[in-house]
Order: C-alpha cells, then sequence, then structure tokens
C-alpha cells in the first residue's frame, strides 16, 4: 500500500509520527457477538494503522456484505467507508482507487464473500494487481444467515448442528499465489503480535496485499468438530516465522545471527523481518510456498505468517499511465479538450 | 433524382463494409442527404448481410422500406431478395447467378463480378474484395455518381495506404467501364445529380457521438464489458481519449478499464462515482439485468454514475444484432425495492453527444444513476447530421463539501435535505476534516449515513429520493413539442423513431390533408406539459419499437384518469428499424377507424 512516509515529527506522547493517537484510528462499537474473531481483527487493523502512521483521512475501507463486512465502521471512523453488495467489493475498490490513485485502501471479506458469491471479483482483484489490503476474516460459516457452510470449510468440519460438510475448501492462499498475487498472508484472529506486523508489511507493499485471517465464529463455528476453532487453531497452528516490522525510518540494525533471519524490503524503503521459526522458509519462492501450503494441507496444519511475497510485480493503478493527480480532483481545463479539438473531429468526419 | 434506396446483400465478413461506404460517401459529397443501414446477423462470417442507402433530396433520412435498386451478391438470399421487389426495380447481380430467370418485372444487370476480379488480380482473397469495389463502380455508371467524387471518397476510406487506394481504384474503373460498355444506363429511373444540401455535414454513428460527448463531458473513468451494440461506445472512446486526453507529460487524464463481467463493470464505474470521478459504464440489455443489484445501490446510497443502455432486442439474449426500445420499464425501475430512475432518450447523433456531457452534469448534480437509452439503430448505424458544437458549459460537479467548507460548517448531514430540493451535499474520501467521513450503505440508513431501521429514518428517506425526482424534472433534457394547427390527433415518441416520425408527419400532410401534433420526449421523468398535451389533443398516438408498449405503460401511470382514455398505440418490434409508411399507414388505419 502506498502512503505519504514523513520522517518522524516530534510528536506529543502517546500519538503516532503523524501527531495522532489511537482513539484516532477507532470507530463505532462492534455489534457482533461478543468474543466474534472479527472483534479481534478490527483490533488489530487500529493497532497497525496508528503505528504505521497512516493518515486516517486518506484511507478508504470497503467490504461487501456479511458480518466480516460489517467490520469497516468499527475502525477509522476518520475515513470514508463502503459497505457495499455481496462479493462485489473488489470492483467497488477498483473504482474508487482509479479515481483517486492516492488513497490507502482496506476491504475486509469474508469467506463466503470471496471464495462463494465473490469468487470472480477476488480473482480479477488479485489478477489486476490492485494496490489495496484485502482481508479476508474467514469462519469457514455463513453468519448472518445463522450457520450455512462456506466454500472455505474444511471437509468433514461439522456444523453446530452436527451436519459434517461433504466438499473439500477452497484454498484462498494457494488460489492468491497462483493468481499472481505479490503478498499472501495467513494469521490468525488469536495472535495479535503476528497480525500487527503482517498488517503494517501489507501497507508498505504496492499491489494486492491479501491476507488471510482465521476468525472463528463464536456462534456458529467454535466447538469441538469445527476447524476454524479458536482451539483447533491453536492446537493446529504451524508458524513460519516471527515478524516484525522495521519502517523506513528506522536503522536497520544487525542484531541477529546471519541465517537465523531474513529482511525483506519493501516498496517503501521499510522492511519485514522474518525471524525463522524451525526451518529455512523463503517467502520469495513460490514453489516453496505451494509445497508448504501443500504439506500443512495434507498434515492438517495451519500455517501462518507471510507465505509469499514479491515486490518486482507493477500494481494496476501503475499500468495505467494516469496523471499525478488524482483523477476525481482534475478540474475541467484538463478534463475537457479545446474548442479547436471538437472542430478538428468534426472536420475528419465531413 | 435523388430519391432512391439502395440494397447490398452481401455475405458476412465478405468485406463489403469499404465498398458500402465509399459508395454513400461520393453520394453524401454530391451535396444529396443519404443515410445508411446496416443488417447483420449474430455471427462473424458466412451469413446473410444487407447494408442499405437511401438517398433523400428532402433530407429524409430514416429507414425506407422499399428497395430499388438491388445489388444482390449473396448466392442465399439472391432469390429471395429478388422476389421480396416491387415490379419495375433494378437488379445489379453476379451473372452466374442467373437471376433474371425468376422475375419479368425488374430491369436486370448481370456482371460476372468473379471474372473482372481475376483479370486485375491473382490474390483469391484480394479478388473477393475486390469484387465488391468493382459493384460500386457498376452502381455509380447506372446512378451517375461523379467518378471524382467517388475517387475521393476512396482515397479517404483507405487512407494512408497507397498500395490498397491503387488496387481499388482499378476495380472502380473495371466496373465503371464494364457497365458503360455493357448497359444502357438511360432504362435506370434513379439518378444522382449534384446538390448542396450536405455541405459541412458529418457522418458518424451514434455510440461514436456518445463517446466524443463523454470526452467533451469530462469523463475520467470508464469501465465496460463487451456486449453488442454498445461495445464500439467504449472502444471508440479509448481511441478519442487517446488522442485528445493525454497530458504534456505523457499521462492519461483518464482510466478506461475492461472489465471481467458487467458486475464488476458497474461496479467500479461506482465506486469512481463515490470517489469523485466523473464516471460511466456502457451496456446492453443482458448487461442491465446482471448490473441491476449494484444500480439499486446506487440509487439508494446516492451515487453518482452514467449508465449507457444501447438496446437491442430482447428478451434474453434476443436478437442481438437488431434493434428495439424494450429496456424503457427496466431502466426506469432498474432494481428490486422502489427505485425510480432518471433516462435520458437520445433521437439522433446530435443528442447522442450533447445528452452524454449533460448525462456527467446531472449525475453529479442529483448523486444518481443516469440512464442514457440510444439502440443498436442509433449507436452503429452511420448518420448524416450538423457537425456537434462545443459544449460551452461550466462543469457542475454537484453538492461537495470541502475541508474549507466543513470548516465553516462545522459538520453535515451526509442524506439531509438543507436546500429543500431532495438532493443531498456529500464529501469525496481524502477530504481532510474530521467531519467529512461517512458510511455509505445499500442498507437502511438515517440523515447522518448511520445504519437505521427506524421507520421513520426510511421514509423520510424514501421520500426524499422522491423529492430529488421530482426536481430533476425541470432539469432533464425537455421535450420539444409541436402542436400542428388544426390537429385533432397528436404522436408521442422518443429515441430513434424520430426520423419515421417527422417523414410520416409530413406524409400525413401532403398525402391525406391529415395535420398531427408532435410529441418527442427526451427524458424520464416527464415533464408537466405532457398533460396539456393530452388536453390539447382527442387521441394521442404512442409510437414505439416493442411489443408491450413500455413508454405507453409509464404515460398511463402519469396521467389523470380523465385522459388515458385518450392514448392510442403505434408498435413496432421485428426488430428491424421502423419506417415513415409504417407509421403513416397505421395511424390513419386508426383514424379512419375514429371516425366509423
Amino acid at each position: 500500500m502506498s502512503t505519504t512516509m514523513q520522517p518522524p515529527a516530534a510528536s506529543p506522547k502517546h500519538s503516532n509520527r503523524l501527531g495522532y493517537v489511537t482513539a484516532d484510528y477507532k470507530g463505532a462499537d462492534s455489534t457482533l457477538c461478543a468474543g466474534c474473531g472479527h472483534d479481534a481483527i478490527t483490533s488489530q487493523i487500529i493497532k497497525a494503522f496508528y503505528e504505521y502512521g497512516v493518515e486516517p483521512y486518506n484511507v478508504a475501507k470497503l467490504s461487501g456484505i456479511g458480518c466480516s463486512s460489517k467490520t469497516p465502521a468499527y475502525f477509522l471512523s476518520r475515513s470514508h467507508g463502503f459497505n457495499g453488495v455481496h462479493g462485489r467489493m473488489p470492483a467497488l475498490a477498483t473504482g474508487v482507487l482509479l479515481a483517486n490513485k492516492q488513497l490507502v485502501s482496506i476491504g475486509v471479506s469474508g469467506d463466503g464473500d470471496t471464495a462463494s458469491i465473490g469468487m470472480g471479483q477476488f480473482v480479477h482483484l488479485l489478477r489486476r494487481n490492485v494496490p489495496m489490503i484485502y482481508i479476508i476474516e474467514n469462519n469457514g460459516v455463513y453468519g448472518l444467515t445463522k450457520g450455512q457452510f462456506s466454500a472455505t470449510a474444511d471437509l468433514g468440519s461439522k456444523a453446530k448442528s452436527g451436519v459434517a460438510n461433504d466438499l473439500p475448501p477452497i484454498d484462498v492462499c494457494a488460489m492468491a499465489i497462483e493468481l499472481g498475487c505479490n503478498f499472501v498472508a495467513r494469521s490468525f484472529a488469536g495472535d495479535p503480535k503476528q497480525m500487527v506486523s503482517l498488517l503494517k508489511a501489507a501497507l508498505g507493499h504496492r499491489g494486492t496485499a491479501m491476507f488471510d485471517v482465521i476468525s472463528p465464529c463464536v456462534t456458529f463455528n467454535n466447538h469441538d468438530g469445527s476447524t476454524k476453532s479458536y482451539k483447533y487453531a491453536k492446537d493446529h497452528e504451524e508458524l513460519l516465522h516471527e515478524i516484525s516490522f522495521v519502517p523506513f525510518f528506522e536503522q536497520i540494525t544487525v542484531d541477529y545471527a546471519e541465517g537465523e533471519t531474513k529482511d525483506v524490503e519493501l516498496h517503501d524503503g521499510s522492511h519485514i523481518r522474518l525471524r525463522k521459526a524451525d526451518k529455512g522458509y523463503d517467502p520469495t519462492s513460490k514453489a516453496e510456498a505451494f509445497n508448504t501450503l501443500r504439506q500443512c494441507q495434507e498434515s492438517n496444519e495451519f500455517l501462518t505468517g507471510l507465505i509469499y511475497i514479491n515486490e518486482q510485480k507493477p500494481d494496476f493503478l501503475s499500468l495505467l499511465n494516469m496523471t499525478d493527480d488524482p483523477l476525481a480532483t482534475l478540474p475541467q481545463e484538463r478534463t475537457q479538450p479545446s474548442e479547436n479539438d471538437l472542430r478538428e473531429i468534426m472536420a475528419d468526419l465531413m | 433524382m435523388n430519391d432512391f434506396s439502395i440494397q447490398v446483400a452481401t455475405v458476412n465478413g465478405s468485406g463489403s463494409q469499404s465498398s458500402n461506404t465509399v459508395l454513400m460517401r461520393s453520394i453524401f459529397q454530391m451535396g444529396i442527404p443519404v443515410s445508411g443501414k446496416n443488417l447483420f446477423p449474430s455471427n462473424i462470417a458466412g451469413l446473410p448481410t444487407w447494408f442499405t442507402i437511401r438517398a433523400n433530396k428532402d433530407g429524409w433520412i430514416a429507414r425506407r422500406k422499399e428497395i430499388d435498386f438491388l445489388i444482390a451478391m449473396n448466392a442465399e438470399t439472391a432469390r429471395e431478395d429478388v422476389m421480396n421487389l416491387d415490379p419495375n426495380r433494378v437488379v445489379v447481380y453476379e451473372e452466374t447467378l442467373k437471376l433474371n430467370q425468376y422475375r419479368k418485372d425488374l430491369t436486370f444487370f448481370p456482371v460476372p463480378f468473379a471474372k473482372l476480379a481475376t483479370e486485375i488480380i491473382s490474390d483469391s482473397r484480394l479478388r473477393k474484395l475486390l469484387a465488391n469495389m468493382i459493384y460500386v463502380g457498376v452502381v455509380g455508371e447506372l446512378l451517375e455518381i461523379d467518378p471524382a467524387e467517388m475517387e475521393v471518397a476512396l482515397t479517404k476510406q483507405f487512407k494512408g495506404k497507397a498500395k490498397a487506394v491503387a488496387l481499388n481504384k482499378t476495380a472502380l474503373e473495371v466496373g465503371r467501364k464494364y457497365a458503360k460498355e455493357n448497359f444502357d444506363k438511360t432504362t435506370v429511373p434513379y439518378k444522382t445529380q449534384r446538390m448542396n444540401a450536405t455541405k459541412d455535414k458529418i457522418i458518424i454513428d451514434g455510440n461514436s457521438a456518445a463517446a466524443l460527448g463523454c470526452m467533451f463531458g469530462g469523463v475520467t473513468v470508464a469501465t465496460w464489458y463487451p456486449i453488442t451494440p454498445s461495445s464500439s461506445l467504449c472502444e471508440s472512446l479509448a481511441d478519442y481519449m487517446k488522442d485528445y486526453r493525454i497530458e504534456k507529460d505523457g499521462k492519461a487524464s483518464f482510466a478506461i478499464v475492461q472489465a471481467e463481467d458487467e458486475l464488476a463493470a458497474i461496479g467500479m464505474a461506482i465506486g469512481a462515482g463515490w470517489a469523485g470521478a466523473r464516471s460511466m459504464t456502457s451496456t446492453a440489455g443482458p448487461g442491465i439485468s446482471l448490473m441491476q443489484e449494484f444500480i439499486g445501490l446506487a440509487y439508494y446510497a446516492e451515487i453518482p454514475v452514467v449508465i449507457f443502455d444501447i438496446t437491442r432486442v430482447g428478451p434474453s439474449t434476443g436478437l442481438p444484432t437488431r434493434t428495439q426500445q424494450s429496456d424503457i420499464l427496466s431502466l426506469v425501475y432498474c432494481s428490486h425495492g422502489d427505485t425510480k430512475h432518471i433516462v435520458l432518450l437520445p433521437a439522433s447523433v446530435s443528442e447522442c453527444f450533447s445528452m452524454a456531457y449533460q448525462a456527467f452534469d446531472l449525475t453529479e448534480r442529483f448523486q444518481t444513476p443516469i440512464f442514457v437509452m440510444s439502440d443498436l439503430d442509433l449507436g452503429m448505424n452511420n448518420w448524416m447530421s450538423d457537425p456537434f458544437e462545443y459544449p460551452k458549459i461550466k462543469f457542475d460537479r454537484g453538492k461537495v463539501l470541502s475541508a474549507e467548507d466543513l470548516k465553516k460548517l462545522g459538520s453535515f448531514k451526509r442524506y439531509g435535505d438543507v436546500d429543500g430540493d431532495g438532493i443531498p451535499y456529500r464529501t469525496l474520501p481524502g477530504t481532510n476534516h474530521p467531519a467529512a467521513s461517512y458510511f455509505t450503505r445499500g442498507s437502511g440508513h438515517n440523515d447522518r449515513a448511520v445504519y437505521s431501521e427506524r421507520p421513520d429514518d426510511y421514509k423520510n428517506n424514501m421520500d426524499r429520493l422522491n423529492k430529488k425526482y421530482d426536481t430533476a424534472r425541470q432539469e432533464v433534457p425537455q421535450p420539444e413539442i409541436d402542436n400542428a394547427k388544426g390537429a385533432t390527433a397528436g404522436l408521442l415518441a422518443f429515441g430513434t423513431t424520430h426520423f419515421a416520425i417527422i417523414e410520416s408527419l409530413d406524409q400525413l400532410k401532403r398525402e391525406y390533408n391529415m395535420p398531427v401534433s408532435y410529441y418527442r420526449l427526451r427524458a424520464v421523468p416527464f415533464t408537466n406539459d405532457l398533460i396539456e398535451f393530452f388536453e390539447k389533443h382527442d387521441r394521442v398516438y404512442i409510437v414505439e419499437q416493442n411489443r408491450d408498449g413500455q413508454m405507453e405503460m409509464l404515460v398511463k401511470l402519469e396521467l389523470p384518469a380523465n385522459l388515458v382514455g385518450k392514448i392510442r398505440s403505434i408498435r413496432h418490434y421485428s426488430g428491424i428499424p421502423i419506417d415513415a409508411r409504417f407509421v403513416t399507414d397505421e395511424l390513419v388505419a386508426a383514424e379512419k377507424g375514429e371516425r366509423q
């Protein structure tokens, strides 16, 4: 994500480098069920945007329909929000960024919203590499319609009613990598530290940063037999690496032993620092990302961390070669050709 | 003299378009009003296609049903094409088709096209193309079209391709020479003679005209998905924008995106409109069906977006390459729930241009989707027109509050009716003020854009939207009304039926001494003078190109009960453009019935 990076200013205590306090990044009170994983994610978004120092006025937050799609109302109340139609947030987000390429865009979607009704738009958002953070709050069920399986529910996992799911899941991370998405991460709503670091790295990425977060549904999918419950996720988590984020203005220190950590430089000059958990995982290798995902699937493990990153691919807005000023703000003089131009066109048609 | 129609019957994909354009343009360049219509199949190559050129000294440019001069190049339809002609008409044909065996009451001119083309070139593909230019030569000679004008038209057609110009000139000459040596042109009852009725006129199709209107209306974002007959609108827009909207540093003051489907196309356009761009999409009926959910969102959340519907024949896939005016109801009431939309109804290429740029002002002013409903006949056929006038207007960007405005105001109600016109104020994302932000949603909201299921909030909002629609009545393009002296009957129409109707009104007066008034709708919602028009006349014939009388239904809903009985209906829905004679015949028969 692009954002205007300013050197750190002398700011009051308990404020970020832009001088904002945490409250400036909060939203309305949540109306989700108490204990909902989505609320935990909301808290991490607030923290990450505060810590990274994003200008809150400059954010457009978008969503589709569903429990997850309610959440943009609960963070960044100083930014414009848009709760669109089911599964079609990617198109709205793309349009918003076409109109104003200077906005920082964050989309929050659910597993039904993304992997079922919105699959087409999700796929094309990734294919275009629209520069935005795309979070999937993944709980394997449809909450607002009371607990039907979604397309990410694992084969054999059980609904609250005891019915077993008889279809295989769609792995949104594997699919995203396949489609050329250059920032693919997975986390767990119950792991705030990892999430905040990943979100900050997503803010520093230019292109679609896709972030799949297992977010247990406390009402419909947090029981024995569910593979998207708090207990299951905690028991089966396979950590790729420990992550920390180094903003561009902080000096990169060499306080680690060679071979144990890896720094990935983001487009804005900041770094995501990966401390290897138990193996030398390279998130810049597509093949390794695929293989690791597959191995974890086979061993019923739930992989978290930065799964794949590539900082090279051009994003959609760069490809369009638009004016530096946002299209939405261009004055008439720049968007209406002259009378002579019309005369020339007319003469050609005579 | 200067009053005839030519029909070229060929096979789709045979490359006759250039030849037909050269033929039409050379008549046009002689100062004779001319119009061309392409009747083509939904197919790439191999099926029958017909191109009709109408030359008319009085300037009538609607379709004329009767064919005077047939050029029969398609073996598959040749017999039927010949059998359909009225007596005493002329047929130019490939001599091996032996068409003269079918009718004794026609004048036949057999031409060995294939043989003549072989003499010019050996390449078999080029030979086929050149055969087409040979018939242009033959027709040129028989109709006495100025050879110099034909050369000018040909050079323009193959601009910059010296080899093609040379080859085609040869073909043209071969055709002309063959006709001169073998036919007696005095037996042809049609002739061209130089006039001065096309000076400074342009020829353009409606979709290109609309594209120009969008460009001069300051469009910045266009997102679309290919569909006949609207694709050429955004394709043409992309071409023009590349020429006129790239800034000095090489950067584009626009974004044109081909979306993955219509759902995405309208979604992107709405997202861009929300964020402050002058944004648009173009589609046809099936695309509108797919866009409905999003259009309802834009209506309820009050987001500007311009939507072109270049209509074709429905329902379903319908006849993709034929024309109809059958999307009116689905546009006016597009999407579920109580919705009502503003629809602009261009009748000519110049209105495609002007209504396109007006649509951007209207959509930003009213913060609601604006439809521009054209059709295949207007959109994809070439029309003669006066050159378009430069829109000397200041863009109306609508009620947008800046950070400075908010500093003075302190706060704002996104969905409040401050000015009593039903139109609220909005802010754009990125506005640097704590009061600027609001949440946009398709679910119930109060005047501060906060989620609400309260009955009074819902009702207030819906009533305000209605008030906004009423305000729009005075700001949409107003109707054109021509009250004929002594007329007891009126005629109401919109869109492309216009040219057939003005010709029909002339026929009614000249042939039947029957003055008929004309009310041309240019937009929905209607204005109050609609009622006055009904009050002034005993009967009003609503002419439209659909089966169910969709405009008639809308008019009925607006009229007081005592006037509804005055409605009469003339409907044309074969998929072929309506012609003046059809309107005249229907109206005369109905009027006779009224008197009995």
